[in-house]
């Protein structure tokens, strides 16, 4: 029954894409009451741009991403990488570990994490953040660039060694290019975790430094607020984009 | 296959690197809510000695013990209507053509990479009282008037729902994808019918992804506490509410620490079962 | 007027306390095509990969030109590589990946272009220089791993197990073009192989491995003929093993007896003593394959023939049940020569391309070097 399965396929894709679209439409709704439809408008779009603590928490998730998406790249990378050349102990452990911060819940990083900052009398704000942030994205990027490192033909880095490489020119010529899409497609995905966390950042930000889940939860908790429409819109795009690229990147080095 | 000439300074420094990351931002924060757990709540400090137990008696407190269970309800309802969708849509998804798969298998990830809270806040827009899915039903003649969606629990479950079914579905794609036509074709070659099949050859080899799939799904609807504050109104409705709010509203730090070991001890449970299915199948075990 | 290029002298090497290579001493001669054969496990690819600079032996020295390289890293070592599944790198153009040496050693850019165009030349790859490794077949990636390796213009290239991806007829053609390579370039070639009949057509000389030991170094012609010992008749080629008993020495004849027969061989390069039991080495294309009513040789039936276009191949099973392997060219004389099962013959040999060998505590082939020896034959 092919025409079952297709059909029930559909069904689940319409489930999940109708609240986007609804998002999406809305977002152009001149309307205020935001149930109605009221004619197209970008009065949400341009609210949004002039609500300068919004532009100002947009700015410091980007920041904030950027930075750990960064970080936990290189920490991630080097880790896989260690993960895959050498042999030492303890090396189960670290696998686990890494398995282990990637399942457990947000919730439960978050709040060990706020103890420990407020143990070590860390002022909570853009640090914390960037801390917390690399932690949680750091087992995904080192998943990412293991796979990676599976498919890797052992004898390339002897073959660059062999024709007059030195270590590090090995690294920087054969290793990095070979893993580069797995690092980049690991940035993608720990910068879009970094944007789109709430759970552990509600935890630990503070006052000095908002970013933008948080701005968007508060802003949601009560009520409808339709400049949320056109930012979801926004993020929406964004993200697409990310995924795209990451996508891209990833089948381009299949080949 | 040989260790070739040893890089050990690098070496140690990644080791140390990742090891002090880890040890310092993982394990010493979880021994730090184990020790906080058995601590007595201080209102000025958070925690204080001396040493007891009263935030694991408090668990059992009948008020608390009522959000627990309804927030395992909660959670179970939600993997259980993840499951019954997210099965069969796997299967089903798993035979389409290959070029399509891919295709699709995008179109699931994207929501995945979409905020959560914005996508959270887009069902309000449907579910509220005079939002989008009251004015269909009652233009369709169906509901003479608007039925009350918003801050239920079911419109928290369908929260969770829309939020955690591509972590149902991928890890079941994953094992539909690895079950060879030929495997079913030979259980029907042998004599058996469909739903024999179905009991005796699918659902054992697929049950370590059903059981990942639980475990990527259970866990977080325990925790999602922004979920119920958006679509439930703002009621202690899940585990991960109730830690949040010991921690940063009520300052109950010890009852809150209590409450998230027995999250984490959930979840090594799920762990456990998942590694038993998939060693039972002779895989490695993460 | 040969002289040594590369000698490694008492070198050991173990894996995880697994003896590897034990005291091994080989040289190397400027300028030959030389093959380390072996089943594996035999140690020959820890061997190749201890010139390349790959491991480190725990004991022992290697000397390139007189001068001790144990200790210097591959990077600085003047040979270079041919690795068994290409190691090419994918990111790079055929064009980087062979200028990819010449890059390291900071050439002039004219310089590097007109030498990588030149080895692709001499490959005839020069049209696929812009191409990535994965839009080539197998064949032609193997010429740019070869191309990549000899644009240094090393003194000594190491080829481990360099045709072993390729099927049956492209590494027919490789192993020619190799050869036609070593002498248009004039350097030293080692290559690993676990293949005997490559190693008998390609090289100057074989170096038979087993057990991190040097069973046997000689010409192609020595190993076959003149194996050292069981192992290598075995592993190189089938061989028929007839036991034999001296029964008689006399100056440089002795008398072996073999199946009954009493034939006058001459005497061994080892020492033999009356009575002592012998291994009589026969190849199959030795054996005589005679009408039943012949005087000569032993009686015995076809039990198995084989047809195989220029020869045909059989085997005959003698009255003690010990069976023999025989292989004859057609007769240009007698068209239709060919034998039906359970044909009685008799089983001869023309005197003097036995081989002896002495009885060596006679050990059977294990199962690993069965194997291995079925997969050098195909």
């Amino acid at each position: 029954m092919p025409w079952l399965s297709r059909s029930y396929l559909a069904l689940v894709y319409l489930l999940l894409y109708v609240p986007i679209v609804v998002l999406v439409v809305f977002s152009f709704n001149d309307s205020r009451t935001g149930y109605n439809w009221g004619g197209f408008s970008l009065r949400w779009y341009e609210s949004l741009f002039n609500n300068h603590a919004m532009v100002q928490a947009m700015w410091n998730s980007l920041w904030l991403a950027l930075t750990a998406a960064t970080v936990s790249t290189c920490i991630g990378a080097l880790t896989a990488l260690a993960l895959h050349r050498y042999r030492f102990r303890g090396k189960k452990a670290l696998n686990g570990m890494l398995f282990v911060v990637m399942m457990s819940p947000e919730i439960v990083l978050a709040i060990s994490l706020l103890g420990l900052f407020l143990l070590l009398g860390l002022k909570l704000g853009y640090v914390s953040l960037l801390l917390a942030h690399v932690t949680f994205c750091l087992p995904f990027v080192v998943i990412t660039v293991m796979a990676r490192l599976t498919g890797f033909d052992e004898r390339l880095p002897e073959a660059a060694r062999d024709l007059g490489a030195s270590d590090f020119t090995m690294t920087r010529t054969v290793l990095i290019p070979v893993i580069m899409p797995a690092l980049m497609a690991g940035w993608l995905l720990g910068f879009t975790l970094s944007m789109d966390d709430v759970v552990v950042s509600t935890f630990v930000s503070g006052p000095s430094y908002e970013i933008l889940p948080l701005r968007i939860y508060s802003m949601v908790r009560v009520g409808l607020k339709p400049e949320v429409n056109a930012l979801g819109t926004l993020l929406l795009v964004f993200s697409l984009a990310m995924l795209m690229l990451s996508q891209w990147i990833l089948s381009r080095s299949k080949q | 296959m040989m260790q070739s000439i040893k890089q050990q300074p690098f070496r140690a420094a990644v080791l140390v690197l990742v090891w002090g990351w880890l040890l310092f931002l993982v394990l010493a924060p979880n021994m730090l809510v184990v020790g906080a757990s058995v601590m007595t709540r201080d209102p000025a400090t958070f925690i204080s000695l001396p040493l007891n137990l009263d935030a694991y008696r408090q668990l059992f407190n009948p008020l608390y013990l009522d959000v627990f269970l309804a927030s395992l309800y909660m959670a179970a309802m939600t993997t259980l209507i993840c499951l019954l969708i997210g099965y069969p849509f796997a299967w089903a998804l798993s035979r389409v053509e290959k070029r399509r798969q891919m295709l699709l298998i995008f179109l699931l990830i994207v929501p995945f990479w979409t905020n959560s809270l914005v996508r959270t806040y887009a069902l309000k827009l449907i579910l509220a009282t005079n939002g989008l899915l009251n004015s269909a039903l009652s233009s369709l003649g169906l509901i003479d008037q608007p039925v009350q969606l918003l801050y239920t629990e079911g419109a928290v479950i369908v929260g969770l729902v829309y939020l955690l079914l591509p972590f149902m579905i991928l890890p079941l794609y994953s094992v539909f994808e690895d079950l060879r036509q030929d495997v079913l074709l030979a259980s029907h070659d042998l004599g058996a019918g469909r739903f024999a099949t179905f009991k005796n050859v699918v659902v054992p080899l697929t049950l370590p992804g059903v059981l990942a799939g639980v475990m990527l799904v259970l866990l977080p609807a325990m925790g999602l506490f922004f979920v119920p504050d958006i679509l439930g109104g703002s009621r202690n409705l899940l585990v991960g509410n109730v830690i949040k709010n010991q921690f940063l509203d009520a300052r109950n730090w010890p009852f809150g620490a209590a409450a998230s070991i027995v999250l984490t001890l959930c979840m090594a449970l799920l762990m456990f079962a998942h590694r038993l299915s998939k060693r039972r199948l002779g895989e490695e075990g993460v | 007027m040969t002289k040594t290029l590369l000698s490694l002298s008492g070198i050991s090497k173990q894996f995880d306390g697994k003896t590897v290579l034990d005291e091994l001493s080989l040289k190397i001669d400027d300028g030959e095509f030389i093959t380390l054969l072996g089943p594996s496990g035999c140690g020959k690819t820890t061997l190749l990969r201890m010139m390349a600079g790959f491991e480190l032996p725990d004991r022992g020295t290697v000397t390139l030109s007189g001068m001790d390289i144990t200790q210097t890293p591959p990077e600085s070592r003047p040979l270079n590589t041919v690795f068994q599944n290409y190691a090419l790198f994918p990111h790079m153009s055929v064009f980087d990946n062979v200028a990819y040496g010449l890059k390291m050693e900071k050439r002039p850019k004219a310089e590097i272009r007109e030498r990588v165009e030149e080895a692709l030349a001499m490959v005839q790859l020069e049209d696929f220089a812009r191409r990535k490794p994965h839009q080539l077949s197998g064949g032609q990636q193997q010429r740019v791993a070869i191309a990549r390796a000899v644009v240094k213009r090393p003194k000594m290239l190491l080829l481990d197990e360099p045709l072993s991806a390729l099927d049956y007829k492209l590494r027919r053609t490789m192993q020619v073009e190799l050869k036609r390579l070593q002498r248009e370039l004039g350097i030293t070639f080692v290559f690993v192989t676990h293949d005997q009949e490559e190693a008998l057509s390609m090289s100057d000389r074989i170096v038979v491995l087993k057990d991190g030991y040097i069973q046997q170094l000689g010409t192609p012609r020595e190993v076959y003929e003149r194996p050292a010992n069981v192992f290598t008749a075995r592993f190189v080629g089938q061989t028929n093993f007839f036991p034999g008993r001296v029964t008689a020495i006399a100056g440089e004849r002795i008398s072996v007896d073999v199946f009954g027969l009493n034939r006058e061989l001459s005497m061994p390069s080892f020492r033999v003593t009356m009575n002592q039991p012998l291994h009589v080495l026969l190849r199959p294309e030795d054996i005589r394959v005679l009408a039943p009513d012949d005087t000569e040789g032993v009686a015995g039936k076809i039990v198995e023939r084989n047809y195989k276009g220029s020869t045909l191949d059989s085997v005959i099973e003698l009255e003690d049940g010990s069976q023999v392997m025989a292989s004859e060219f057609f007769d240009e004389d007698d068209p239709t020569f060919d034998y039906s099962i359970g044909e009685r013959v008799r089983v001869s040999w023309v005197d003097g391309w036995e081989w002896l060998l002495a009885e060596e505590g006679d050990e059977p082939l294990t199962d690993e070097e069965e194997l291995a020896a079925d997969d050098a034959e195909h």
